[in-house]
Order: structure tokens, then sequence, then C-alpha cells
């Protein structure tokens, strides 16, 4: 590649040709202020908070969009570039309706941070904001344009990372806004309620659907019986939200942060991860066995179905390949009826007083839990859904000191996990648990691969494939000996979609895929702490993969709570009658 | 008497709307080689006419150096900026003159597929257009390989914006594209594209035929050659005018203004406004107040207030919206001058405003924002008085 010698704030740097000026600045490690770039997103250049004067030129250039050229001399801290930054904070500042000290953003906003840095302590510019009501009918994300500066990183968002397009830029000039299908609620449009969108958004403009109040009511109500659990990304996501460093691991302080804010049961969606397992190898093998001897009802390739983003947009974009969907439910919604079935059964408690509350990474999920048909236990499964973001203000709410909480353990019955569940939290997690249980299934062995670690299906790669050959079967599935297995792995639905143009156009080799709607897996889900990039997301997937290692046990299977959760309650096995009302559901078409 | 020294001066030029064998400067065209006809473009000196005045040979050479199989030539008859209304009378009037400007272009960067952007409200010229197209395409078959398809605008003015235009032929919202690349080098679908006003192409097909030496003979060193105005206004012949560049504005009302003028506007929305006091020293081509055409006429009965408050509107509504500094700037500006004219704020304001336009030029992403200061700070400096009463 071709080198390119300039210099900035006179001190000299050499790059590859194509370079931005921003990128060569961070070389020398000089800051430029950004708003609308983002590392994930393609370049838009459109807020021109990063301009920087090159030496020849009277037009100052946006350096997150301008290359280099041999010989620039670039200025970032000239005064006519201080000048026009202040005034462009000035601009920003005076069409934001932001009241900051209220905003769910406030100390971690992008506009907020750089007004403090470079705005005029006296803004002359009129307020022009327009005060508008934000729209509150989605249960997972709010929007409240007032507090938009039209970066479109959401916009690029929803349809360079999900190829979803439910936001868009509409309007031109002065009435330049983004907006859903025809200003349609968001409830209504195709919106994925995936937070993609809410974790790039520099400002409040975009948040989850927050249900704090709700929480702290319940669990201020002596008569209510609240039972909480957890998903295995919160607690590699929550150290962020509380000052730390990304990819550090919290799960035991977590609980007893759990336990200090007065839940009366602390469980863990690791336990329904690995009963998920269970039911979902069933599953697989079953459809297997019916493709293999002949059946040409059951569909393969099979789909994961824990992502609650990744099946609102098979709903709407594939819906004619919703029989390749597991009717499993997802962890979270396996373990809801659970809490208002089992956990009473065994307690005593009245199901009537429970409220079940999950701490989920999403903000797909408070959706889920919404769905008409997640009411197995003849309640509402799950009740409330928080993300980590939520939780995490909790906690600084409740003044506890977190960082000296002693660590503990989850409450036992559901509250048990092996290594396989931990890693549902990153792409390809889901596979690996799978594999590692299904391949014991059939062939009495471990899968062949050193400590467990079945690394071709992890990675960051959009689409990943793997094929394993089954050997020396048992008994029971000696049709499959000599089978070559074939998955695949997508994670971000743009990369979902490939998958599925592949499967619909009858061309798909695979037999089992995973999809998780956010790039990263859950471990960068839309209810996870802000900012997100690649590198924060190769730290907690790092954290994951520790914690799955850390623990003694790491195949679903071999979980004793779940043998006997089977022994007890689902005494008809997986896929019996029991689990099939409980724990397997059903979707809906929405072309 | 003005008039007949206007026809007078007119007929001496008369390039683009004479009468012209088109078939045989485009033979005479293709005869040449490109790089010969480069040189033919220095030598006449001759600038873009859509407003921004890039040298036209220097933009062919780019786009003919860029690497690339496919290329294109785009004709921008997007003719948005208030008060232009000449590209239109050019294309019914002479629209071979135009087929064959682009004609020469591809031949001259290798191009095979030209484009006419015409303006959505101009889709009434559409049928007669293609028919016309259709005549140029059997005149040129069998010597150029080249296919020239009509798009319709998308409405906006950013959409005359050369790189919003080709977002916009692309399907895409009509927004400006970051520069660099700049379209010579990657321009529709990505490929090297020129884009060219109708005038230029124009006066490209009349160089061919004339020779270099007569255009550039016209004009002033810095402002070679002759220019299509739009005059509109307070003046008794309102219409379009081919004129040598370099007129002083003192000569241009003399000939057009109808004895009261107190400021003219030239070139449009983003364009300059000159107070009376200015007509003599102020030349109209590159080196006083450039133009891409529209001329506006102000007499004494003329609020200058309203006049900018007009062209405000206009911004506010017109600016694509995406960058800060134009989406909020216009906002500002137009709501600055309403809280200043109704004493809500003091006349110190202004200059508030006015050092704001500093980032609006700096730090805009397209021509629009950059321009928006030109008719701000030209009416604040000169009608200061108007504006606060
Ligand atoms: C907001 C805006 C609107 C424009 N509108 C037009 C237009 O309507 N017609 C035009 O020829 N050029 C227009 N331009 C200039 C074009 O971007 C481009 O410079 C021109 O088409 C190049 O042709 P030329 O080199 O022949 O002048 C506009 C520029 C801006 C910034
Ligand atoms: S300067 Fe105005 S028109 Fe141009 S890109 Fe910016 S907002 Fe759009």
């Amino acid at each position: 590649m071709k080198k390119i010698k300039i210099q900035i704030d006179n001190r000299e740097v050499e790059v590859d040709e194509g370079t931005t000026i921003l990128k060569a600045a961070e070389k020398l490690n000089i800051h430029i202020p950004t708003l609308c770039h983002h590392e994930d997103l393609c370049i838009a250049g459109n807020c021109r908070v990063c301009v920087v004067e090159v030496e020849g030129a009277n037009l100052l250039s946006a350096s997150c969009a301008t290359p280099v050229m041999e010989g620039m001399k670039i200025h970032t801290n000239s005064m006519k570039v201080r000048n026009t930054r202040r005034t462009i904070l000035d601009m920003l500042l005076s069409e934001h309706a932001g009241e900051c000290t209220s905003c769910t953003r406030s100390g971690n906003c992008e506009l907020q941070t750089l007004a403090g840095y470079y705005a005029s302590p006296d803004n002359a510019l009129l307020d022009i904001s327009i005060k508008s009501k934000p729209d509150t009918s989605s249960p997972s994300i709010t929007k409240d344009d007032s507090k938009c500066i039209r970066c479109q990183r959401c916009v690029r968002t929803c349809e360079e990372i999900q190829k979803v397009g439910a936001l868009s830029m509409s309007g031109k000039g002065e009435h330049a806004k983004v907006s859903t299908f025809f200003e349609l609620p968001l409830n209504t449009v195709i919106c994925t309620n995936c937070g993609q969108c809410v974790t790039r958004c520099p400002t409040g403009a975009l948040v989850e659907r927050s249900y704090i109040d709700e929480v702290w009511d319940a669990l201020s109500n002596p008569d209510v019986h609240t039972v909480v659990q957890t998903a295995p990304a919160v607690r590699v996501g929550l150290g962020e939200a509380l000052g730390h460093d990304p990819g550090g691991r919290f799960t035991g302080k977590m609980v007893s942060a759990l336990r200090n804010l007065g839940f009366d049961a602390v469980f863990d969606t690791n336990f329904t991860a690995d009963l998920t397992i269970i039911e979902e190898g069933s599953e697989l093998l079953a459809r297997l066995t019916n493709v293999l001897t002949g059946d040409k009802s059951a569909q393969l390739p099979m789909f994961t179905s824990c992502s609650p983003g990744w099946i609102k947009f098979i709903e709407h974009r594939w819906p004619h390949l919703l029989g390749h969907l597991s009717t499993c439910k997802s962890p979270q919604q396996m373990f809801g009826p659970l809490a208002k079935t089992r956990y009473p059964e065994a307690t005593g408690v009245n199901p009537q007083k429970i409220c079940s509350i999950s701490i989920m990474p999403c903000t797909a999920k408070k959706f889920e839990a919404d769905r008409p048909e997640m009411r197995a236990s003849g309640f509402k499964d799950v009740d409330y859904v928080l993300t980590t973001r939520e939780l995490a203000k909790m906690i600084k709410q409740a003044g506890i000191d977190f960082d000296a909480l002693e660590e503990s353990e989850c409450d036992s019955m559901l509250g048990k996990h092996t290594g396989a569940a931990v890693i549902f939290g990153a792409t390809g997690g889901v596979m690996e648990a799978a594999i590692r249980t299904v391949y014991e299934l059939v062939t009495g062995r471990q899968v062949p691969f050193e400590n467990l670690n079945i690394t071709p299906v992890r990675g960051m790669e959009g689409i990943r494939e793997a094929t394993l050959k089954i050997e020396g079967t048992v008994e029971k599935y000696r049709f499959l000996e000599g089978v070559e297995v074939k998955v695949a792995i997508a994670h971000g639905l743009i990369n979902a979609d490939k998958l599925m143009e592949a499967v619909n156009g009858g061309n798909a080799p695979w037999h089992f895929i995973e999809v998780m709607a956010c790039p990263g897996g859950c471990l960068s889900g839309g209810g996870q702490p802000i900012p997100t990039s690649p590198d924060i997301r190769a730290a907690r997937a790092n954290a994951i993969y520790e914690e799955d290692a850390s623990l003694l046990l790491r195949k679903s299977h071999e979980n004793p709570e779940i043998t006997k959760l089977y022994e007890e309650f689902l005494v008809d096995g997986p896929l019996g009658h029991t689990s099939h009302h409980l724990l397997h559901t059903h979707y809906t078409p929405r072309p | 008497m003005s008039e007949d020294k206007i026809n007078k001066m007119q007929e001496k030029i008369n390039l683009i709307f004479s009468d012209c064998e088109v078939c045989e400067v485009v033979s005479q065209a293709l005869a040449e080689d490109p790089e010969q006809i480069l040189k033919m473009l220095l030598v006449s000196s001759l600038r873009g006419r859509g407003g921004a005045g890039f040298p036209t040979s220097l933009k062919w050479k780019f786009a003919r150096q860029a690497p690339g199989d496919r290329k294109f030539v785009i004709v921008n008859a997007d003719e948005g900026e208030p008060g232009t209304f000449k590209d239109r009378e050019i294309l019914e009037k002479v629209p071979y003159k135009v087929f064959a400007g682009m004609a020469i272009c591809a031949h001259t960067i290798g191009a095979r597929e030209g484009f006419i952007y015409l303006r959505g409200e101009y889709n009434y010229m559409r049928k007669t257009l293609e028919e016309q197209i259709q005549d140029f395409h059997n005149k040129i078959a069998g010597k150029l390989d080249f296919v020239i398809k009509i798009v319709s605008g998308a409405g906006a003015y950013v959409c005359g914006e050369e790189t919003a235009l080709i977002e916009s032929m692309e399907g895409k919202r009509g927004e400006p594209r970051n520069k660099p690349p700049y379209p010579v080098t990657a321009g529709y679908l990505g490929c090297p594209t020129v884009v060219n006003n109708v005038e230029t192409l124009v006066y490209v097909t009349m160089i061919m035929k004339m020779g270099p030496q007569h255009f550039a003979s016209l004009g002033t060193q810095h402002s070679r050659g002759a220019k299509v105005f739009s005059i509109s206004g307070d003046t008794p012949i309102p219409g379009i005018y081919e004129l040598e560049l370099g007129m002083s504005l003192a000569e241009f009302v003399e000939l057009f203004g109808d004895g009261d003028t107190k400021a003219v506007q030239v070139g449009g929305a983003g364009g300059f406004c000159v107070p009376r006091k200015k007509f003599t020293e102020t030349i109209i081509g590159f080196e006083g107040v450039p133009t891409g055409g529209s001329m506006m006429l102000f007499n004494s009965t003329r609020s200058m207030y309203n006049v900018l408050h007009n062209y405000l509107d206009f911004f506010c509504e017109e600016s694509c919206g995406q960058c800060t500094p134009c989406r909020v700037g216009c906002q500002q500006l137009r709501k600055g001058i309403e809280e200043v004219k109704n004493h809500s704020l003091k006349p110190v304001h202004l200059d508030v405003l006015k050092k704001m336009t500093d980032t609006m030029r700096y730090a805009s992403k397209c021509g629009l924002g950059q321009s928006v200061p030109n008719s701000f700070n030209s009416i604040i400096d000169n009608f200061r008085e108007e504006i606060i009463f």
C-alpha cells in the first residue's frame, strides 16, 4: 500500500493511502471531536464538528471524511477551527430541546460532553428547538425528536447493520428529521426493537423505554414477591455502566447488588439457557431424524429463536420461512413461566403475587415479554424487562457501592448454570452450546475440540460456517453415522438476511443456523452500556469465554438442576407435553 | 434606445442561439484527438456556466485521466436557482447543440452514456427532447458509440448540486456527498463523471465550430467569452440575453434598469447584492461578482428586509438539512433578522449572525450552505438600516 506523508499540528506522520485525516491524527494521539462519526458505520460527514484546517484551502475539511494527500499540512486547533467548532456546538445546542437534567443520557451524552468542552459559555444564538412529544408507543424504544441532532447514525445503523430501514430521513432543510414510515408510531412499523440505534445515538433522542419506576414499585410493595433473572451478557456489560473498562466480569457482585435492591429471589437466565439447549437440541435431532428418514414435512435448516429482534425481522421479511424457526422460546421466556409455575409449586409462594423481572442486554426483550402468546403460566410470564443500563441506574439510585460488594451466588432451583449457557451471550455461543450437547447425545463422546472450545464457530465475522462429521454414533442415532452436519452463524440482521436469501433460493447447505440480531450477539445488544465499538465487543466476548472456561460444568446436559427439573416437573421429558405448553411457542407472519 | 444597443451587443456575440450545422461540428470534433480538444478548451478559457465556474478543460482532463471502463456525461438541467430560466430556453431552442456538446465530451473522456438531468417542472419538454435525442442518435450512428437518456429531476433546489444530483440519479435522497472524491473520479455509480451545465456544453460546441480564439477574444482576462443572463425584477425588459462578460454593473443597469435601480442581486439567492453606490466599480465576471446567470434588479420601492427574508425562507426550505452549519445557520439568520426587526433583539445581534456566517461559509458541506453568507452579508452590510427599522 502506498504511504502518504503529512503534517498534523506541525508533527510528521506517515499513513496508508486512503486514510482519513481523523485516523491519521489518532495515530499521533491527537483527538479530534466527532459526533456523526461511528466506527461501525459508513462515513456521513454531516455534523461538521470534526472540521480541520488544511493549509492552502479556504474551506475547512471534515476530517472524518477527507482522505490525506501527500504533503498536506493540517491544523486541528487553529483559531479558525476553534471558532468554527464552537459555533457548530452552539448551533446544535440551539436546535436541541435537551432537558439535560432529566435526560436518560445525561452523563453519557456525546453532545453534552462536547458542549462542555467547546460550546460558548453564553450562547448568543436563538432557541430554535421544536419541543415535540416523544413517541412512546413502542414497549422497547422511545424516540424523542426534540433531542435529535440529525447525525443519522440511527438511520445508518438501521440500514447498514440491520437492513431494516425502519428509520430514514424525511423533509429537508429546517424540516429534515429522522422519521418512521409516514411518521407512524414506532410500534406499528417494521422496527425490530433491537435497539442498535439506541446504542449508537449520541444523545437522548433514542433511548430504551424504561420500566425502572414499575420495578421500584414492585420492590417496595410488601405484597409482591419479586423474582429476577439476568441474562449472560449483562454480567460482562454492567461494569462499563458503573465505571469499569470493557471486558470485566461481575457475576458475583451483580447477584449481591440484586439482593441489595430487594429482589426476593435472584435467579439466572443462564439456567433456562441450558434448558433451551436441551429442548432445542432435541428439536434439532427430531427434525434431522425426520428429514433423514424421509419425512418431507420437517423443515431444515432449523433456525435458532432466542433473539427477539431476529424473530420480528423474519416475521416481517421472510414470513414463509417461519417453519424453519425452532419453536423453542428464548431463555427469558422459558424462565418466565417456570418462575410462575415450578417456583411457586416448590416454595408455596402464591403465583398471583409474583412479579417476574428480567435484566437483559436487549431492548427487543421488552417487546417479546409483551407478546400475547407469552402467558403460558396463566399470567404475564415476564412482567418487566430492564436493560443492563437500567439496572446500573437502579444500583446508582439505591446508593449501592458496587465495587465494595461481596460476591455471591444465585438462588438454587432456577439459578445453576453451565459454561454452555454463559456463551449464549456471544455470537456463535448458542451454536457452540448446542453442538457440545448434541454431539455427545449422538456419539456418547465429548466434542473433538480441545477444552470443549469449538473455535470454528467463534469470532466476529458477520457470517461463519462450520462442518462437523458425525462418527461413532450410538445405536439410537446410527442413521447419522458419517453425516456431515453443516452449520452457519450470522449476527447483525443484514447478515441474517443473506442467509435467508440462500435458504429461500433453495441453495442452503446447512442443517442448523444461529442468528443473533445484534452484531457480536447479546453482548452488544441494544440494552448494553453505551458506547459500542469493535474493540468493546471483542473485550466483552473475551470476558464471556473466560467465564465459560472458569466453570467446572460446561455442557448444558450436565446441569444438575436441569436434570432435576425434568425429573420433578417436566416429567414427560424434552419436547414432551409440559415442555410444549410452557417452553415452546409459535410465530406471527407480519408481511 | 437601450434596446437597440442591447440588440446590437447580442448580435455581435450570438453564439448560444445561432444556427449551427451540428453534425458537421460533431464530425469535425470526433476527428480530433481528445488531447487536442482539451487544448482547445484550455485556450478558450471556458469556465463552467452553472455557477462555480470551474475550468471546463480541467474538469474533462481529470475525467479523461481517471481510470475506469465506464464513464458518464451528465447535463445539469436542474435550473433551480431563483431567477434563472435560461437553460430551459436553450433546451427548447437549440437542443442539438447541447447533445453535440455531450457527444464531444463523451469522445474526449471516453464515455458511452450520457444523461440529461431535467428539472421536474420541465417535464413538458421531455417528449420532444426524446424525439430529438432519437434523431441525434441516428445522426451520429456509426460515428460515436454514445447514448443519451433523460432523467427527471427530484424537485429540490439542492439536487442541482452535482453530487446531490448524482445521489438522486442513483435513487437516493438528494443529499450532497463528501468531496473528495469529486465526480470526475467517482461520480454516478462510482464511475468517472463529468457534470456540466447546459450552457457550458453549448459553448463547447461553438468553440469547436469557431475555434477557441474567437471565444477567448470576448470578455476580460479573467472572464473570457460570453454568458447567458436571466434578467428579472424591476426592469422594463425582463428576459434572456447573451452578453459579453466583464461589463460593469453601471453599464448593465444603464441598459436594463428602470431608472430607479437601488440594488442588483447578482447570481441568485446565493449571490451578491450590490448597492447603487458600488455599481461603477463592480464587474460582472469572476474578477467581480460571478453569476450563474441570474440578475435581479430592485428599485427603491423594494424593502431589502423583505428581499433578504425571502431568500432566507428559500434557504431554510431548500437546504437539504443534513449538515449543521447550513441547517441551523439558515434558521438562525431568518429568526435573527425577524427578532431584530421587531426589536426583540438589539441590532448588534446582526453582528453575531455575521460572525456565525463564517462557520457556514467554511464548514458547510456543499455550495448551498457555503454561499448563503454572500447574500446575507452583502445585504446586511449595504442595507443595515432597512433591516433594523
Ligand atoms: C445548491 C446548488 C444548486 C446548484 N444548482 C445548479 C443548477 O441548477 N444547474 C447547474 O448547472 N449547476 C448547479 N449547481 C452547480 C453544480 O454543482 C455544478 O457545479 C455544475 O453543474 C457544474 O457545471 P459547469 O462546470 O458546467 O458549471 C448548483 C450548485 C449548488 C451548490
Ligand atoms: S450545505 Fe446545506 S444543502 Fe449542502 S449539504 Fe449542508 S445542509 Fe445540505
